[in-house]
């Protein structure tokens, strides 16, 4: 397909409250190109959910333009074009691990459900835990299930909304391993947001750093770092001097300001 | 090493443990039955009393064993239950399984009624934004018009459009049993997360798919709390419903003829069936719900 993914032009979200209207997004302007994995950092308001949110369908832009594959978000989240990750894994309790992996492709009609289940849990290393319910899991496990889940109907995008933020620091950084791999070998464009530097910089082939009142776009960082990464990546000069550049960003739109 | 058995030696010692106060506070309101029994029958049992010379001995004896006291003695119930349930024969007019029974298959065929059409209110309420707004006033006022009231209007109508026996009585039950189930299911059918119906949207699921595979299973722990609530009031309906055309079957009939003939013994007894059947009702809706709520994999 030729052209960015997602193209973002100008593009402003203002949410009407009772006192006074919040500009959770202001003239966004961003390009996400096939096969990128893209990052938005800030701290929290800044509208990096609700940009990924817009991407999905599930806000609507009050100004400026959006496209997904081309297409309005609305048409493309009725051809379902995209794998959503939410900040929790959002599994439904009274299904077993295969069948909430399953669901999407129930409700899509998919053929090879079988199939298609078994070969993202592998993806996603939870072989063996098909029959388990989600309490029976750990929540790094939980959300590895809704990835698996997310990725089931072979979305060419995936949308991950801060889908480790829950989890402790060792177990995230074994996930950002996991799900570097996974990108790696599936070569999905991934849309990522978080509120962790190191996250941001590890996983990223671009990162949009954003700040808050109103939610804008601060910096856009090209990384250079090697694909196949390994978490000793964030010792080197490279990668410290890539956090650093996300930080002064940070700084620049006074995010660490009260 | 230590701690296994300590674990597996407390569990039984609580099962032990319950026994003793659920016995305690039985015989205490048995033993405040029996004693408000001796002031309660005074005004039949006094001369009888005085007669028979006095003392306690005699005021106890009279007290507990009056045939037509105001209030019976537990075993008075007892006996009374035994004989009308135990050596009559179930099908005949005496027997209060007959009259079990009949109250019974009207309660189930109105729980059966009402808890489909609280279910199918729930839905519609859910999914039609105007129907909470305009439908919703109209169920709750249903509710504060007194049974007793309406009842016999309600079997006088049927009846005279040829529909007597159980299906009046089972609307009875119906009407006043699909107000919790509708009140439970708005509250389970709209319980499902933001983000589980947000995952919905995702898929660009149907209303229909939401229903079936959230917001349905989302509800079931809601939908068995309000069965028994309703199954419970169905049966309360059922015996109202018996009332009205002085019924020749049911609790509820057996109620009323005690009344009559002032049979009060007759009538604790038909009180203490109907609380039976009610007890078991709600049991078996739980333990249905047990079984449910394991096979849907719920956390034990």
């Amino acid at each position: 397909m030729a052209g960015p993914v997602i193209s973002a032009r100008e593009l402003s979200l203002v949410f009407q409250t009772a006192d006074a209207p919040v500009y959770a997004l202001s003239k966004v302007n961003l390009a996400v190109e096939e096969g990128d994995f893209v990052s938005f950092i800030g701290p929290s308001g800044c509208g990096k959910t609700t940009l990924l949110r817009v991407i999905a369908d599930l806000e609507q832009a009050t100004s400026g333009t959006i496209t997904v594959n081309g297409m309005t978000p609305q048409e493309a989240r009725l051809q379902r074009a995209y794998g959503y990750v939410f900040q929790a894994p959002a599994l439904y309790p009274w299904r077993t691990v295969e069948r909430n992996v399953g669901l999407p492709l129930e409700i899509m009609g998919m053929d090879n459900p079988a199939e298609r289940i078994a070969r993202n849990l592998e993806l996603v290393n939870l072989k063996g835990f098909e029959k388990k319910y989600p309490w029976q899991l750990s929540g790094g496990m939980q959300q590895r299930v809704s990835i698996a889940r997310a990725l089931a109907f072979d979305p060419k995008l995936l949308l991950m909304d801060e889908p480790f933020g829950a989890l402790d620091e060792i177990v995230r950084d074994k996930l950002n391993q996991q799900l570097l791999e996974l990108w790696d070998r599936t070569k999905k464009t991934v849309v990522f947001v978080t509120h962790s530097i190191p996250e941001a910089v590890f996983l990223s082939t671009k990162i949009v750093v954003m700040s808050p009142r109103p939610g804008r776009i601060i910096d856009v960082i090209e990384t250079n770092l090697p694909r196949d990464r390994t978490l000793d990546i964030r010792e080197t000069p490279e990668f410290l001097r890539l956090a650093h550049r996300v930080r002064e960003g940070l700084k620049a739109g006074h995010s660490y300001e009260d | 090493m230590s701690a296994a058995p300590a674990i597996a030696a407390r569990a039984p010692a609580k099962e032990g443990g319950l026994a003793l106060p659920v016995a305690v506070v039985c015989l205490v309101i048995l033993v405040v039955w029996y004693l408000a029994a001796i002031p309660m029958n005074a005004v039949v049992t006094a001369p009888k009393i005085e007669a028979a010379g006095g003392g306690l001995l005699n005021m106890l004896s009279f007290s507990w064993n009056e045939a037509r006291p105001v209030i019976p003695a537990p075993h008075q119930i007892a006996a009374e239950l035994w004989k009308s349930i135990f050596t009559v024969k179930p099908w005949m007019p005496k027997s209060l399984v007959y009259h079990g029974w009949v109250t019974l298959s009207s309660t189930l065929l109105g729980f059966l009624l009402g808890s489909l059409l609280g279910i199918v209110l729930a839905i519609a309420i859910v999914h039609v934004n105007f129907l909470s707004k305009s439908l919703m006033p109209w169920i709750i006022a249903s509710q504060t018009i007194p049974i007793l009231a309406i009842a016999p209007m309600v079997i006088v109508v049927l009846g005279s459009l040829g529909f007597t026996g159980l299906l009046p009585k089972s609307l009875i039950s119906m009407y006043l049993c699909f107000f919790p189930v509708t009140i439970g299911m708005v509250k389970g059918l709209t319980s499902p997360e933001t983000m589980q119906l947000d995952l919905m949207r995702t898929y660009n699921a149907s209303t229909s798919q939401v229903l079936w595979k959230l917001r349905f299973p989302s509800s079931v722990p809601f939908l068995f709390t309000s069965l028994k609530v309703a199954v419970a009031i169905a049966l309360t309906g059922a015996i109202v419903g018996e009332l009205p055309t002085g019924a020749i079957a049911g609790i509820g009939a057996r109620l009323l003829q005690g009344s009559y003939y002032g049979q009060t013994v007759q009538i604790w007894a038909a009180l203490f069936m109907g609380s039976f059947i009610a007890a078991g009702l709600v049991w078996l809706v739980g333990v249905i719900e047990r079984v449910t709520l394991k096979r849907m994999g719920v956390r034990p």
